[in-house]
């Protein structure tokens, strides 16, 4: 049988077309039309946006990912689109194909393609995460790739803040089922909004009461897990003015759904106004927490609970690192 | 147990010895499922007051685990005593009980004919096989509805058709099924089948263990179940510390039906391990076992490896909420990042488990319906040891944005995107094997080239997942979950019904409707992608996943994604039908060997006889070699006894040499 099918098709040369030719054309030409239009066309709208230094570092990774892939996927289809239809079964021919078993030069060079793609991704990657100060990612209590002005100390944490030569610290504090800010260079007033200015450096340090939540400020490129008695550092640049949204994005409960506020980015004077109001709106709160709950990258709940929940829950009405907004063991509807 | 499987009596064939068999009682005195339920209400009871009875007077600590508001105590004891009852009841310490008396033990075999076996604890693999089967679909089913009900919820943004608790727990008790449960999905029916079938072999390694594997999955189907009117659990099926620790009593359910699955596919990896390792006929060298084996030997190489992890961390946490540990309580000591990683140590293996067994099956089949040889076989078996092998130096890539480790998360999206080298393999064999086929659109064939498609978007989407960068933006949100979707679903379940149309004549003599099953494989595949393909833009969008609302703006593709979603479900139901229709109502026969496939498992008759075969059979030569001149037949089932012989010799001297 093999004979049969091998002679022919060495005999009818001319009027077997040539896949192999075929097959790579017509995929260039689709790779790079697709490649293309990808770039110009929806790669500048493509989330996170630009809100956010780290956000736009994400979006550039997620178009350079996809010139990659989009290859990769168009010729995949393409080929079994091409040889579904060419090497259909006929009626009435009931012979067994070409019995090909391999061919060590296609394999070699699938793997070697494969393997450079994918090392060069990491290269991509790795560099990608390091080079605007981690990403936007959650690195820990003693970040490695850090932003400028930014390793600051536990003093300079609550140093007063100087714009442009500093990032500015805002301590977030996941409780089931709210985030609240706490701004230690300003004050350390803790307020139920969260505020920036334009043009800085940003850290959050993360942190959690209760559960493990995940602080999402999604048009700022930011995520990073809150994790009870662990601080979690995230860096990002506010580039423009506007208003983005901070979502919980890891499971936390039954109101977890609910778990969401929005955030503004304002010019650098109004933000300093909004300080001054909130810090004027909560001066009473804020010296009790203070007195009470001093700044810290961590909070123990229990602690907190016994020292200061009531003069805190009685003057604020809400409060985090003031603790029990609500009880941590008995979830029930906000 | 390992009493029961010496050389010389594994070694022995063709029924019991005479006289040996155990006297036959009447039916309802003999142990099968009614008194397994018997046993388990029983134990259920016992473990409960037990429980009421240790903790009688010691108060649940606050700042422990555990609900604040009930004994957990009780409840684990009563599951643990709930699952020996339910053994005891279905009668598998009988023959360890018959052994200490130095009684005879039951034939393997003893039941050759019959329903009631199907409810018994069987030792024959095929029996086995098929209740995994009927098993897997109704887990399967069950699980679906209840995606059905989270797309139900996501229609509106506003209005709510669960409150957010149940939600919580249907989102809960989804995930959990699924990913507990389906682990055996193709493992379990076709594996324990197929895979003595398919290597020349009359029997598996551990018939008992294999057994109970089985049983032990309705019972943590049944206990994950009990969740619900204990209060359900409402921590996803990741279950992380400390939520999982505080939750009410259902995560009790959630931790002990796990831990209990967890020991299941340990058991049933374990006896497929040793089964293709020592239970090969002669002449069945590694070079010529199936695809198909190659896939269920890299499962069950990570179900041994990965599945002590996840009854440990189960069981530490059960000890959090009962007993007072501190492993995951962060102000008392323990960390919560333990969990994350245990969780993760074993939960990433266990995503390739739920991805080689398809890669097995499509590779299997593919040659069988293009009439070639397999493409580069050493070449697939390296992509599956090269994914089995990696999918233990992965997990930290669900921890990029936790804070622990920062400084590993190059290596890690290094790791990670390795995997996509060995997965690139399996492509590289199927595009290799079409190349200048005759390709037969036949349902199972089908399903095949859907896996590819989707496996593609899967694993295509999973470099985005792995590239940290890019990962910040997309973790815990639904472009995660469209991912794994397009992996597990988009892989497995298509691998899973192609071996159900392709298995099932092999498995039951029985053929399913081809009509009805190109209507199911196109509604299945029109509707997976219509509602998968979306769910990419809504995660990049912004919505995290397992939220009861979302955005306002997305709305749109939800109930686009919703629709779809029940078009998917009601083609599930179309194969259901098919099923039951098929093999119960019209039983159109089909004993020989529909598809022409030169595979071991077709050249016995269908269904198989208890033994398999009548002889050991001597494989002759590679199961792909279609088109091949002169190829020799797979093997000779009737080998005289010198040939016999010879053929072990000759394969001893082969490894020598080797």
């Amino acid at each position: 049988m093999a004979a049969e099918t091998q002679a022919p098709a060495a005999g009818a040369a001319g009027r077997e077309p040539n896949h192999a030719l075929r097959i790579v054309v017509v995929w260039l030409i689709l790779a790079v039309a697709a490649d293309l239009l990808y770039w110009f066309v929806l790669g500048p709208n493509v989330p996170p946006g630009h809100l956010g230094s780290a956000a736009q570092g994400q979006q550039f990774d997620l178009n350079v990912m996809s010139v990659m892939c989009i290859p990769v996927v168009v010729g995949v289809v393409w080929y079994f689109g091409y040889s579904l239809v060419t090497w259909r079964h006929r009626e009435g021919d009931d012979e067994d194909g070409p019995p090909i078993q391999g061919n060590t030069r296609i394999q070699v060079a699938w793997i070697t393609v494969t393997s450079v793609v994918v090392l060069a991704l990491f290269g991509f990657g790795t560099y990608e995460l390091i080079a605007p100060a981690g990403s936007g990612a959650g690195e820990g209590a003693a970040p490695i790739w850090n932003a400028p002005g930014a390793r600051l100390t536990a003093a300079q944490q609550t140093a007063p803040w100087v714009p442009g030569q500093q990032a500015l610290v805002v301590q977030v504090i996941g409780q089931q089922w709210k985030f609240t800010y706490r701004y230690p260079q300003l004050g350390g007033f803790e307020s139920p909004n969260l505020v920036l200015p334009q043009g800085q450096w940003i850290q959050f340090n993360v942190t959690s009461l209760d559960v493990i939540h995940s602080f999402w400020a999604y048009q700022l490129g930011v995520k990073a897990d809150a994790n009870p008695g662990v601080d979690n550092v995230a860096y990002t640049k506010t580039q423009h003015v506007g208003s983005f949204t901070v979502r919980c994005a890891e499971l936390c409960g039954l109101w977890h759904g609910a778990m969401f506020d929005s955030g503004k980015v304002l010019p650098l004077s109004q933000f300093q106004s909004w300080v001054s109001a909130t810090k004027t709106q909560f001066a009473t709160v804020t010296a009790i927490l203070n007195k009470c709950v001093p700044y810290a990258t961590t909070y123990d709940p229990t602690v907190i609970r016994q020292s200061c929940s009531g003069p805190v829950m009685k003057k604020l009405g809400l409060t985090s690192a003031g603790g029990g907004y609500y009880p941590p063991q008995d979830p029930s509807q906000p | 147990m390992a009493i029961e499987t010496e050389p010389g009596k594994a070694g022995r064939t063709g029924g019991g010895e005479p006289g040996g068999a155990p006297q036959v009682r009447a039916w309802w005195a003999r142990p099968a499922l009614h008194t397994a339920i018997i046993g388990a209400v029983v134990g259920y009871a016992f473990g409960h007051w037990l429980g009421n009875l240790i903790t009688s007077g010691y108060p649940q600590a606050a700042t422990g685990g555990g609900s604040p508001d009930a004994n957990d105590t009780p409840i684990v004891l009563g599951y643990l005593f709930l699952v020996v009852g339910w053994l005891a009841g279905m009668g598998i310490f009988n023959d360890l009980g018959r052994q200490m008396f130095g009684r005879p033990i039951a034939d393997e075999h003893a039941e050759a004919t019959g329903l009631a076996r199907y409810f018994r604890f069987t030792l024959d693999h095929k029996v086995v096989g098929i209740q995994y089967l009927v098993g897997m679909i109704i887990y399967f089913c069950t699980a679906g509805l209840l995606a059905m009900a989270i797309r139900t919820e996501l229609l509106s943004p506003a209005h709510h058709v669960f409150s957010a608790p149940v939600y919580a727990e249907i989102v809960g008790e989804h995930g959990t099924m699924m990913m507990m449960l389906m682990t055996s999905v193709i493992l379990g029916p076709f594996g324990n089948y197929l895979v003595p079938l398919m290597i020349g072999s009359k029997r598996v390694a551990y018939p008992r263990l294999e057994a109970v594997s089985f049983w032990l999955t309705p019972a943590a189907f049944l206990i994950l179940l009990t969740a619900l009117p204990l209060g359900g659990f409402h921590f996803g099926w990741t279950g992380y510390a400390p939520l999982s620790v505080q939750d009410s009593s259902g995560a009790d359910a959630y931790f002990f039906a796990f831990g209990l699955m967890g020991l299941s596919i340990i058991l049933a990896g374990f006896n497929i391990l040793v089964t293709v390792i020592c239970y090969r006929a002669p002449g069945m060298r590694w070079s010529r076992i199936p695809m198909f084996i190659w896939g269920l030997l890299g499962t069950s190489v990570m179900m041994t490896l990965a599945g002590p992890i996840l009854v440990g961390g189960t069981y530490m946490t059960l000890t959090d909420r009962t007993v007072q540990t501190a492993f995951f309580a962060d102000q008392l000591g323990g960390a919560s990042y333990l969990w994350q990683n245990l969780f993760w140590f074993f939960g990433h293996p266990e995503v390739y488990i739920l991805a080689l067994p398809g890669f097995g099956i499509v590779l299997e089949l593919l040659p069988v319906f293009t009439r070639k040889p397999l493409f580069a076989y050493k070449v697939a078996a390296a992509g599956i040891i090269g994914v089995t092998l990696l999918s233990f130096f992965v997990w930290q890539h669900h921890l990029f944005d936790s804070g622990i480790n920062p400084d590993m998360r190059p290596l890690f999206m290094l790791t990670t995107e390795l995997i996509s080298i060995p997965t690139g393999f399996i492509f590289l064999v199927g595009m290799g094997t079409l190349w200048k086929a005759k390709i037969r659109f036949t349902v199972p064939m089908l399903f095949c080239l859907a896996f590819f498609f989707n496996f593609l978007i899967g694993g295509v989407t999973g470099v985005y997942n792995s590239d940290t960068p890019a990962d910040t933006t997309e973790h815990g949100s639904f472009f995660v979950m469209a991912h794994f979707h397009y992996t597990i679903m988009g892989g497995l379940i298509f691998a899973f019904m192609a071996g159900c149309y392709y298995w099932l004549p092999k498995m039951t003599g029985i053929k399913l409707n081809q009509t009805l099953g190109k209507w199911h494989f196109w509604l299945m595949f029109l509707g997976f992608n219509a509602t998968f393909l979306p769910l990419f833009a809504v995660g990049l969008l912004g919505q995290p996943r397992r939220v009861f609302t979302y955005a306002r703006s997305l709305q749109t593709l939800n109930d686009w994604v919703s629709i779809s979603a029940f078009v998917l479900g009601f083609s599930i139901l179309l194969f259901v039908i098919n099923f039951v229709w098929s093999t119960v109502v019209v039983r159109e026969r089909e004993t020989g060997n529909p598809w022409n496939s030169r595979g071991l498992e077709w050249q016995t008759s269908s269904p198989p006889p208890v033994y398999n075969f009548e002889h050991v059979p001597v494989v002759l030569s590679g199961p792909y070699e279609y088109g091949v001149k002169d190829a020799p037949p797979v093997a000779d089932l009737n080998p005289p006894g010198g040939v016999l012989t010879a053929a072990v010799a000759g394969s001893e001297t082969e490894r020598a040499e080797a």
